[in-house]
Order: structure tokens, then C-alpha cells, then sequence
């Protein structure tokens, strides 16, 4: 190990879980408003998950009132509280940027089966 | 310690690490020294105030530094620099000066170091120029400086005119930069932006000038 993974390593966050693109994923935040601390849950698609170290970072896509949303999260951020699988997808890509170009059925992913 | 508090280091490069509001800050990471004093300059025998401080490691050494560093009962070390100091007398020969001792969290610093070669630059990198418009029939001058000056008076490009050439590999000092953090252990101090020159470049940390007040 060199001495900058060293320092990151300080940063780096052991109890983050084991997912991937395609993942369906809650991410709690904490939310801070006005002196009041709350945990606000973001839940989508992971679509992409880039980086290593203190900079790694994961996309979470999620449809809202009929609109896409996403949202960039780093995987070692204290802001997040904790981070829940709900379903492994079985996908042959690391970056699902095309599910950005559909929507309904065809922007299903299939469930990962072992 | 007295000011001005100085050391130098080697870039090792950047990474980001995290504060407690959890924003991620841009830090370049520096092994700093140790090093160790190798002569000490007074007024009364130098004419004024300095201590001479040498860091790395070093394979071949020639005489003359060779019995510089003997005199001081110093390791040959690869960088000598001298640094001027208000009272010389709290620095002894031989004594050894740790990051822990210079720098803590939260001062500012003044970061020197060689910058990265450009190479052979226009004067749109090098200068910061505007080039020239892209169409309205511009041909092959879309990068070019333009005019350098008059004509018959005063016949000549006047000195100093800013043109392409060479940019890049000169000195250059980053101000006030904030210390986020120093491992003892590991002898590492923690910058928050970036430093001059590549990875591996030879750097000297010294206590920001306009954070003295």
C-alpha cells in the first residue's frame, strides 16, 4: 500500500455493501434543515459506479412523478447513513447510460438469479 | 519555534478526503522531511540571520558537499536550502526538524516548487490570449497573437512582447494554501488544492507570508 492509499484509507468506509450497476439501491441521507438532522431516502437504479479510493462514486437513477432523476453519490461520504440492496440485477454492462433513452418495459432489468 | 516556519517535501500527488460537514476537499498529499540543520548563519558571523536546512536522499556525493555535511556531522542529503529565521540561536548543527514541529491543522502555506513542462506554447496557453475568431474568413490564424506593434515607427518589436515559447519548468510559489491535516507518524501534511509540478517533484512548504499579519 502506498502512502497515498495511506491517507485514504483513513476516509475509506468498511461498512459500505457489496453492489453494482443494475442494483436497485436505498441510500439514507442525512439531511440537515435548519439545525434538524434527518434521514431522507433516496431509492433507484444503480447505473454507474466509477472511481476507487475517497473518490469513488455510484449514479442512483430513479423515476419521479414521470420524470428521471439522478443522482451522484460518493460510496465514502459520511452524509450517508447506510446503504440498502433491495434486488440484484442481472446485467452484462458496468455503465446502464441507456436506460436513460428508455422508459416502462423496455427499461426493465432482469433479476439476478445464483 | 520562531517564524518563519519552513520544510521540504515531495509531492506524492492529490486525492480528496472528507470534512465533518461532509464536503469533500481536494487535498495534495506531501511527505515532508524529516530534515536536518546543517549550518546555522548569524549576523555576527554571516551578516545575517539563517539556518541551512538538507532533505533526501543522495547516491553520489562530491567532495566539497562532502565536507560541508561532515563539518555538520550531517548524512549527505540530495537538496540544500537556506531559510531565513528571526533567532538563529534556538537552532543547533545536526538537530533535526520534523512536519509535526512546523506545520499543524488549520495554518496556512506557502507551497514552492518547479511547475510541470508546457513545452513550446502559443500565446493562447502561455498568455492567456484571445485567439482570433474561428470563421468571418479566417484562415489558419485562429490561434495567432495578431498585431506584435506598429510599422515604420517604431520599426522594430518592442522588448518584452509577450509571444510564444517555452512555458512551463520554472519556479513557481502556490500562496496560502490550508493545512488540512499532518500525520507525524507518517511524516504527511495534508494541502487543501494543488501544488506545483508533477509527482515526485521536490517542494518547499513554508508558513504563508500574508497569514503573518
Amino acid at each position: 500500500m502506498n502512502e497515498l492509499q495511506a491517507v485514504e484509507s483513513a476516509h475509506v468506509r468498511d461498512d459500505v455493501p457489496d453492489f453494482r450497476a443494475g442494483d436497485n439501491v436505498k441510500v439514507h441521507v442525512r439531511v440537515v434543515e435548519g439545525g434538524r438532522e434527518r434521514v431522507q431516502v433516496f431509492e433507484g437504479v444503480v447505473i454507474a459506479r466509477q472511481g476507487e479510493g475517497t473518490r469513488e462514486t455510484f449514479t442512483v437513477r430513479k423515476i419521479s412523478f414521470g420524470v428521471g432523476v439522478e443522482r451522484i453519490f460518493p460510496v465514502h461520504a459520511p452524509i450517508i447513513q447506510k446503504i440498502e440492496v433491495t434486488r440484484r440485477g442481472d446485467v452484462r454492462r458496468s455503465k446502464l447510460y441507456y436506460l436513460r433513452d428508455r422508459a416502462g418495459k423496455s427499461a426493465r432489468i432482469k433479476e439476478l438469479r445464483d | 519555534m520562531t517564524f518563519p516556519r519552513a520544510i521540504l517535501g515531495t509531492k506524492l500527488g492529490m486525492t480528496q478526503v472528507f470534512d465533518e460537514q461532509s464536503r469533500a476537499i481536494p487535498v495534495t498529499v506531501v511527505k515532508a522531511g524529516p530534515v536536518k540543520v546543517t549550518q546555522v548563519k548569524t549576523v555576527a558571523t554571516d551578516g545575517y540571520n539563517a539556518i541551512q536546512i538538507a532533505y533526501g536522499d543522495v547516491k553520489k556525493v562530491n567532495k566539497p558537499a562532502e565536507g560541508h555535511f561532515a563539518a555538520a556531522g550531517v548524512e549527505p542529503a540530495r537538496h540544500l536550502i537556506e531559510i531565513r529565521v528571526d533567532d538563529p540561536a534556538q537552532y543547533e548543527v545536526g538537530q533535526e526538524i520534523t512536519v509535526a514541529e512546523v506545520f499543524e491543522q488549520g495554518v496556512k502555506a506557502d507551497v514552492s516548487g518547479v511547475s510541470k513542462g508546457k513545452g513550446f506554447a502559443g500565446v493562447m496557453k502561455r498568455h492567456g490570449f484571445s485567439g482570433q475568431g474561428a470563421s468571418h474568413g479566417n484562415h489558419k490564424k485562429h490561434r495567432a497573437p495578431g498585431s506584435i506593434g506598429a510599422c515604420s515607427t517604431p520599426a522594430r518589436v518592442f522588448k518584452g512582447m509577450r509571444m510564444a515559447g517555452r512555458m512551463g519548468g520554472e519556479k513557481v510559489t502556490t500562496l496560502n494554501l490550508e493545512v488540512v491535516g499532518v500525520d507525524a507518524e507518517r511524516n504527511l501534511v495534508l494541502l487543501n488544492g494543488s501544488v506545483p509540478g508533477p509527482k515526485g517533484t521536490v517542494v518547499l512548504l513554508r508558513e504563508a507570508v500574508k497569514a503573518r499579519g
